[in-house]
């Protein structure tokens, strides 16, 4: 029954839950605070709080706004370096990229709001990151969206564990058709929710992802990221700075929107009582928030504010208190002052509504008139609802009785902080120990062949269009094409048509590279590699695209850090990151947990979402993952291996045997220096081609850069060195200085993902001078063929493996997606 | 054969940036007076049911499936007997 005793704290307030319930559950229950919470409050106010006081500590203390579970933690995460203008703690992280200019950026997530209602969680969650961004005076220029859904057709679950918590411990149930329309329907709306939003607020959304795995089942991850630009000397705190200076309350109207909307849901786990939530969901207005990003704006080019904060989670009191608290001063305000949509509002209801497109402006003292007019200019409401005071108080009037008067920084600083207990998942040995002898290996189509291990069974070409027709895989077009990705033509890099997309910075020779990158399984299988491998990839990406990483925002993702196993994987995924961030110097320009990411007992994989940013010193010598001519020479740079253990976590040993395990692992040193060379080699011109090697292996890699080729050069002939010896032998695993295993296998070569390894192409005269370079470095080459004709060839120790035309495997692997969301052509 | 007049409707409270944006091209027309306006939409469909239970039991599935969105909308349908 425990969860459906949650249910009732948090459908408190909102409609029909069970009243009777809720009269006899203590005060602190009913917002869903433990007993030793309530009793601090006591403490630091030296005397019982009232009742919508209590409101406003139960919004503040809760896991989403306090970061109650995670702040020791996230503790551990490198935030200095040169660039870092504005680090953790305002509303976006801002990085230096010279010319005067820095790029404003932050992620978010709007997981528990899209589970609920897909098209408005969406929406309001690409609303939400905009304001965040133009709140510290940048221009928004990029959205990205990092999406995570359960699969789209009915099937059974791997073998290996997949939900971390349940309740059972290890399996997780099938998707059955119910749930896979579910899940269609929650893709369908959520990316129709950020297209139509982004879209009519005129903001290109130019990149992210999209993934599908059973865990994510119920538990949709929509993690949204946004960057904005704008002048070193324009940047504006969110600090409620200058006592007396006038507090106004701009945009849209206050309703009852979403209260105890993205708080508390986001705070406690799903259940079936969610479905009473449903009258909180907000509804998002593109077009107001045009409006307010432009006021805003034009407000913030003269210096008449002194501060300005967005309004998001927990509304009013969140953005009042924050802003207070910050500035070290005191925030008064009077709710009747609030424009209403509604009548008959609560002070309780007026402070906790999550009404959207609405920002808190403190404006200097006697420049009132200056913020009126602009605000009006622009169609918008601004009331002025209050001052700064310099004692330190959130103090709520409503006319003139104080309803309300609390410290400031209790409300947003003085949350305790929890170090939970942590405890290994008792599975990862199991999984880590997984035989890959018991899978068999691919061999050549038609006949077994002397170098495929005994039992083979799996054509190589068919596992490859397996493997491509993944939706893990597959083209996402069927969901950007749904995107405004060119909305003020600034995109140099579309999506799809680099490993990173990159923006042009009007006015000067550079370039902005954005990517987002998490492998939950990966996380799954080993969290402290998995979110290495993360942040390792999305700096890949970006330098594949010619970009040096110089900075990167997060979003973790995660189930209820009440469970042990969670808060392990979670500690875990932190040292990861850490250790990837000391080794590549990037440094975390902030970041958002989401926990409670589960229902029923059945929660997420360990979902770390990077969201990097890279910079183009040079537009011109910007890269792209296509071939350019036939006759250029492909080379690998970095590790080619054919050792087993690479397979674990991949997506061919998931589609193709069905199993998740293994244990996925990272040289940091190589991945660096890998990057180093890389860049070099860009900056060099050495490079007609980079694509970065990641899910589905070498062989969809190699697909890929045939894709996305140029005329004349959609094709490649490739032989693949093996080790001597047929494979499952016994042979050495590696190759050179890379090798590893005790074994090799055809699959590992081809599907395996091992990381730190780059599919290079330039012409032949050039390949002398980038194998000097990948030596000095450290860093493994490999020639493996050249590019021509209009057919994928890969041999093996000269056998083939692959022969497969261009076109047909193109139309695998653009047709699935669509296919699978049952897509008219 | 039935027909369902069916009228969709946002629950009350939810923001409708629809209704907002016509009662402010109705103030730009002169029409001062509008204190709100609301949004919503009608339906009508045609139904082959053995008897009125039947067929309200069909138009309520299929608001509740389709028609409607019951997170943020609410609907209500009236029968009435119509010529095959």
């Amino acid at each position: 029954m425990r969860d459906q005793d949650r249910a009732g704290a948090h459908g408190r307030g909102t409609s029909s839950v069970s009243t009777a319930q809720i009269a006899t559950a203590p005060r602190w229950e009913q917002v869903g605070l433990t007993e030793d919470e309530y009793r601090r409050i006591v403490e630091l106010l030296g005397r019982e709080p009232n009742d919508l006081e209590l409101g406003l500590y139960g919004v503040m203390w809760s896991e989403h706004c306090s970061y109650k579970s995670s702040r020791v933690h996230l503790k551990r995460l490198p935030t200095e370096g040169a660039r870092v203008l504005v680090g953790p703690g305002e509303n976006a992280g801002v990085l230096d990229i010279g010319d005067g200019l820095a790029i404003a950026v932050r992620e978010e997530s709007h997981n528990h709001p899209s589970a609920i209602e897909p098209y408005q969680g969406a929406a309001t969650g690409v609303g939400g990151i905009l304001r965040d961004i133009f709140t510290m005076g940048a221009r928004p220029i990029a959205l990205l969206d990092s999406l995570r859904f359960g699969p789209l057709e009915p099937g059974p679950a791997p073998r290996g564990t997949l939900s971390p918590v349940a309740a059972d411990g290890l399996d997780s149930p099938g998707t059955d058709e119910a749930r896979a329309a579910r899940n269609r329907y929650l893709v369908g709306g959520v990316v129709k929710g950020i297209s139509d939003y982004g879209n009519c607020v005129g903001v290109p959304t130019v990149g992210g992802e999209i993934y599908f795995e059973e865990c994510y089942n119920e538990n949709p991850l929509v993690n949204v990221m946004c960057v904005g630009l704008i002048p070193k000397d324009k940047i504006v705190r969110g600090r409620a700075e200058g006592v007396g200076n006038p507090v106004f309350l701009v945009g849209a109207k206050t309703g009852r929107d979403g209260i105890h909307g993205a708080s508390l849901l986001a705070s406690q786990e799903f259940t079936a009582a969610a479905e009473e939530m449903r009258p909180a969901v907000q509804v998002g207005d593109p077009f107001m928030e045009k409006l307010l990003i432009e006021a805003c704006l034009e407000l913030m080019q003269g210096d008449a504010v002194a501060g300005v904060n967005d309004l998001g989670a927990a509304g009013l009191t969140s953005s009042c208190s924050e802003t207070a608290s910050r500035a070290g001063n005191g925030i008064e305000i009077d709710v009747a002052l609030v424009p209403r949509r509604e009548e008959g509002m609560t002070p309780y209801e007026v402070m906790l509504s999550e009404s959207q497109e609405r920002m808190l402006v403190i404006a200097r003292q006697g420049r009132e008139a200056e913020v009126e007019a602009v605000f009006e200019k622009w169609g918008l409401e601004a009331a002025r609802i209050g001052r700064v005071t310099g004692d330190g108080r959130l103090r709520v009037l409503e006319n003139d009785r104080v309803v309300a008067d609390v410290p400031a920084r209790t409300l947003a600083d003085a949350a305790p902080a929890y170090d939970r207990p942590q405890r290994r998942p008792a599975d990862l040995d199991e999984l880590w120990a997984f035989d890959f002898a018991t899978v068999p290996d691919v061999g050549a189509a038609g006949a077994m062949m002397d170098c495929v291990a005994p039992g083979a069974a799996v054509d190589c070409g068919a596992a490859l269009r397996r493997v491509l027709a993944s939706p893990n895989v597959a083209s996402r077009a069927w969901a950007y094409r749904q995107y405004d990705h060119m909305v003020r033509t600034s995109t140099v890099l579309v999506p799809g048509a680099g490993d990173a997309s990159v923006l042009r910075v009007r006015g000067t020779r550079k370039g902005v590279a954005l990517a987002t990158d998490g492998n939950g399984r990966f996380c799954r299988l080993d969290p402290f590699a998995g979110a290495a491998m993360a942040v390792a990839e999305a700096a890949r990406n970006v330098a594949c695209a010619g970009a040096r990483p110089i900075g990167l925002t997060n979003c973790l993702n995660f189930a209820s850090p009440e469970r042990p196993e969670v808060m392990w994987q979670f500690r875990q995924v932190i040292e990861g990151m850490r250790a990837a961030c000391l080794a590549l110097d990037i440094p975390v320009t902030g970041g958002n947990v989401s926990f409670y990411n589960e229902t029923m007992g059945r929660g997420v994989y360990p979902t770390p979402v990077i969201g990097m940013v890279g910079l183009l010193e040079d537009l011109e010598k910007r890269m792209t993952p296509g071939f350019k001519r036939a006759g250029d020479a492909v080379a690998v740079l970095g590790p080619l291996t054919a050792d087993p253990a690479t397979l674990a976590g991949s997506e061919y040993l998931r589609v193709v045997h069905g199993h998740v395990a293994g244990r996925p692992a990272i040289d940091l040193e190589l991945e660096a220096r890998l990057q180093r060379v890389l860049l070099a080699a860009i900056e060099a011109g050495l490079l007609a081609s980079a694509h970065d090697c990641s899910e589905g292996g070498l062989a969809v890699t190699l697909a890929e850069c045939c894709f996305a080729a140029a005329d004349g050069a959609r094709g490649a002939v490739l032989d693949l060195p093996a080790p001597a010896g047929p494979p499952g032998a016994g042979g050495s695993g590696g190759f050179g200085a890379a090798g590893g295993g005790s074994d090799w296998r055809c699959d590992a070569l081809l599907f395996g993902e091992a990381p730190s390894r780059v599919v290079v192409s330039l012409p032949e005269e050039k390949l002398p001078a980038l194998a000097d370079l990948a030596r000095g470095h450290g860093v493994p080459i490999e020639r493996v063929g050249r590019v021509g004709g209009d057919r994928l060839v890969v041999t093996v120790n000269g056998r083939a493996l692959v022969d497969e035309s261009t076109a047909d495997l193109e139309s695998v692997w653009r047709e699935a997606l669509p296919c699978l969301m049952g897509a008219r052509p | 054969m039935w027909q369902a007049d069916i009228h969709v409707t946002l629950k009350k409270g939810v923001l409708d940036p629809q209704g907002g944006a016509v009662q402010r091209s109705l103030a730009a027309l002169g029409y001062e007076g509008v204190a709100g306006v609301r949004v919503g939409k009608y339906l009508q469909v045609r139904v082959d049911a053995p008897d009125r239970d039947a067929a309200a039991r069909q138009v309520d599935e299929m608001c509740r499936r389709l028609l409607a969105n019951p997170v943020i909308e609410e609907y209500r349908f009236d029968l009435k007997e119509a010529a095959s």
